[in-house]
């Protein structure tokens, strides 16, 4: 495999995790030693990456809730921030200006 | 009472026969903290005055006789557990003030027990590490010297429980976390069948390794535990039907060695440690056979794409909107990243960042789609052993505890401490680490874990070769 180009900084921005420049710089080495160790696993069983079974995510059946609000003001008092019974963020589309 | 050498068992024994009451025995636990734990730091926070109450109610059980195995018994958490009303920080800066909405189901069931919740104890970040230097709140010292780590990442647990300030405890294992510090500290410490004890109310790291599991001073006392938190729960879509554990399996002493595996990285003295232990197994009516496990030698590179996968996945709802930490900013992408930022500590910051890389479009295939194909053939692997044998030998650990801050700045380094336990987690497989031996380090003797495999739903093998391994010790 090609040695991969790593861009720290789109990464931690894919990931919306603020990252210093000095941190930048340190992971910049860092990532690709990881990344370098890990690459061990192309030299598994040929053959392996087209083996589909395995493990499965596991979902229960969307059906059967509870009573409407009964966890509400539980789950409420974690919220940082609330407007009556609603968890309040902050605006999320904008009208773009012309 | 002496704390030295009691037991679950026998604490049981003398509280039904009321030689000395259940707040007698949590004070006794309440002071050895509060003498040692300034020092140690295995407790991140302690319930005095709720655990007197719990004792209290627990007396009143056992003077009606209605004691069940776990009444009246002191126990430590694991700070990434939810017990309704305390704080679980996941030793998290990003939680720090969180209170727990809900019963984790281990909890709940250790209730109905009446058991005695002494406090949550200290953790790697998000479970995180292999040392307990990656919590927000200070490391963990290990009891057997203060200068060396407990393990980690349940570090704290294993520490209490170590250094008599817990009769018991509970730990989460995704990669060794429960096995390591066990090993480390010179306790037991058991990672059940991925399945046979609900997640439910565990503070996910990677939801496919994480099981919940028990730590003791003995294989009996780790299985009491593990026998009060283990059963099919509806609210865990992975936990595994209670039918699934009713197949009888004869356990016929036979017991593999992936020697060839044992090598890299080991201290010679660990390993003779191990081959002693091997040989007392022997002459005990064990027979020791050398099995392959081909793929295995991949397992740690196979568990830090999987790992930070599913921890980037997992750790995507701390966002500073629904609880924890919320940093004000001006527009809502920068409420998530500087709440992010902030309250995340550096090397969950790194396993979020490689957890992106390996999923993102273009590299998925080569990383994430790979390991989880050549986790297959670790499974297969053990599988395939377990076929000849009734139970795989390896050491918990490759090295005894290693010094505060000696792997601190080297990722690969501390990963490499995982060496003999993340097959398991990939696995899904049972495993144990009971103490076999010490060896010297600078002066002080450090203990020394011996583990044993099982394939899934094989718990009675571990607590009879385990029973054996203490034993052999003598």
């Amino acid at each position: 495999m090609t040695k991969p180009d790593i861009d720290v900084a789109a990464l931690a921005k894919l990931a919306r995790l603020e990252v210093s420049a000095e941190e930048l710089a340190k992971l910049g080495k860092e990532i690709p030693n990881i990344l370098a160790f890990v690459e061990i696993i192309q030299q598994a069983g040929a053959g392996a990456e087209h083996k589909g079974e395995g493990l499965q995510n596991v979902m229960r059946a969307d059906e059967n809730p509870h009573e409407s609000g009964i966890h509400t003001e539980k789950l409420l008092s974690a919220a940082p921030a609330r407007e009556g019974d609603r968890i309040a963020v902050k605006q999320v589309i904008s009208r773009r200006k012309s | 009472m002496n704390l030295d050498s009691l037991t679950i068992a026998e604490a049981r024994r003398a509280l039904d026969v009321k030689e000395y009451s259940a707040l007698e025995l949590t004070d006794a636990y309440l002071d050895e903290i509060s003498k040692r734990d300034g020092e140690i730091h295995a407790y991140l926070e302690v319930w005095e005055k709720s655990a007197r109450e719990e004792a209290k109610a627990a007396d009143a059980l056992i003077a009606k006789g209605e004691s069940k195995p776990l009444t009246g018994i002191p126990l430590a958490f694991k700070d990434n557990i939810l017990i309704e009303g305390h704080t679980a920080s996941a030793g998290s800066k990003i939680l720090e003030n969180y209170k727990a909405s809900y019963d984790a189901t281990v909890i709940s069931k250790l209730k109905e027990h009446n058991a005695v919740f002494l406090g949550r104890t200290n953790c790697d970040e998000f479970a995180l590490g292999s040392s307990t230097e990656n919590s927000a709140y200070g490391p963990t010292k290990n009891p057997h010297d203060l200068s060396r780590v407990p393990g980690g990442t349940s570090g704290g647990s294993t520490a209490a429980v170590a250094a008599n300030m817990a009769l018991g405890g509970l730990g989460s294992d995704t990669g060794g976390s429960i096995r390591q510090p066990s090993s480390l500290c010179g306790v037991v410490g058991m990672k059940p069948t991925y399945g046979s004890v609900s997640r439910y109310g565990l503070i996910a790291a990677a939801s496919s390794l994480d099981q919940i599991g028990s730590i003791g001073k003995t294989v009996a006392d780790a299985r009491s535990i593990f026998e009060g938190i283990r059963g099919h729960d509806k609210h865990d879509s992975t936990s595994l039907p209670d039918s699934f554990f009713n197949e009888k399996r004869t356990v016929k002493k036979v017991i593999g060695v992936p020697r060839a595996f044992l090598k890299e990285g080991s201290d010679a003295d660990v390993l003779a440690e191990f081959e002693k232990t091997l040989e007392n197994l022997q002459s005990t009516g064990y027979e020791i056979r050398d099995v392959e496990l081909p793929n295995v030698p991949y397992s740690l590179a196979v568990y830090y794409i999987i790992n930070p996968a599913e921890v980037s996945t997992n750790l995507a709802r701390f966002d500073g909107i629904r609880y924890g930490l919320s940093v004000p900013a001006g527009d809502i992408q920068s409420v998530y990243s500087k709440t992010r930022g902030a309250g995340f500590g550096p090397e969950t910051r790194r396993r979020i960042l490689v957890g992106t890389f390996v999923l993102s479009a273009g590299y998925a295939d080569a990383y994430y789609r790979k390991a989880r194909a050549v986790r297959e053939l670790i499974r297969d692997d053990f599988k395939r052993a377990f076929e000849s044998v009734d139970a795989i030998a390896m050491p918990t650990s490759p090295t005894p505890a290693f010094k505060i801050g000696e792997k601190s700045d080297d990722p690969l380094a501390m990963y490499a401490a995982d060496i003999f336990t993340v097959p398991v987690n990939l696995a899904g497989v049972p495993a144990i680490s009971v103490p076999s031996g010490m060896v010297p380090r600078e002066g002080k003797n450090l203990p020394v874990g011996f583990q044993i495999i099982a394939p899934h739903g094989g718990e009675d093998a571990l607590f009879t070769v385990g029973e054996d391994v203490e034993k052999g010790r003598g």
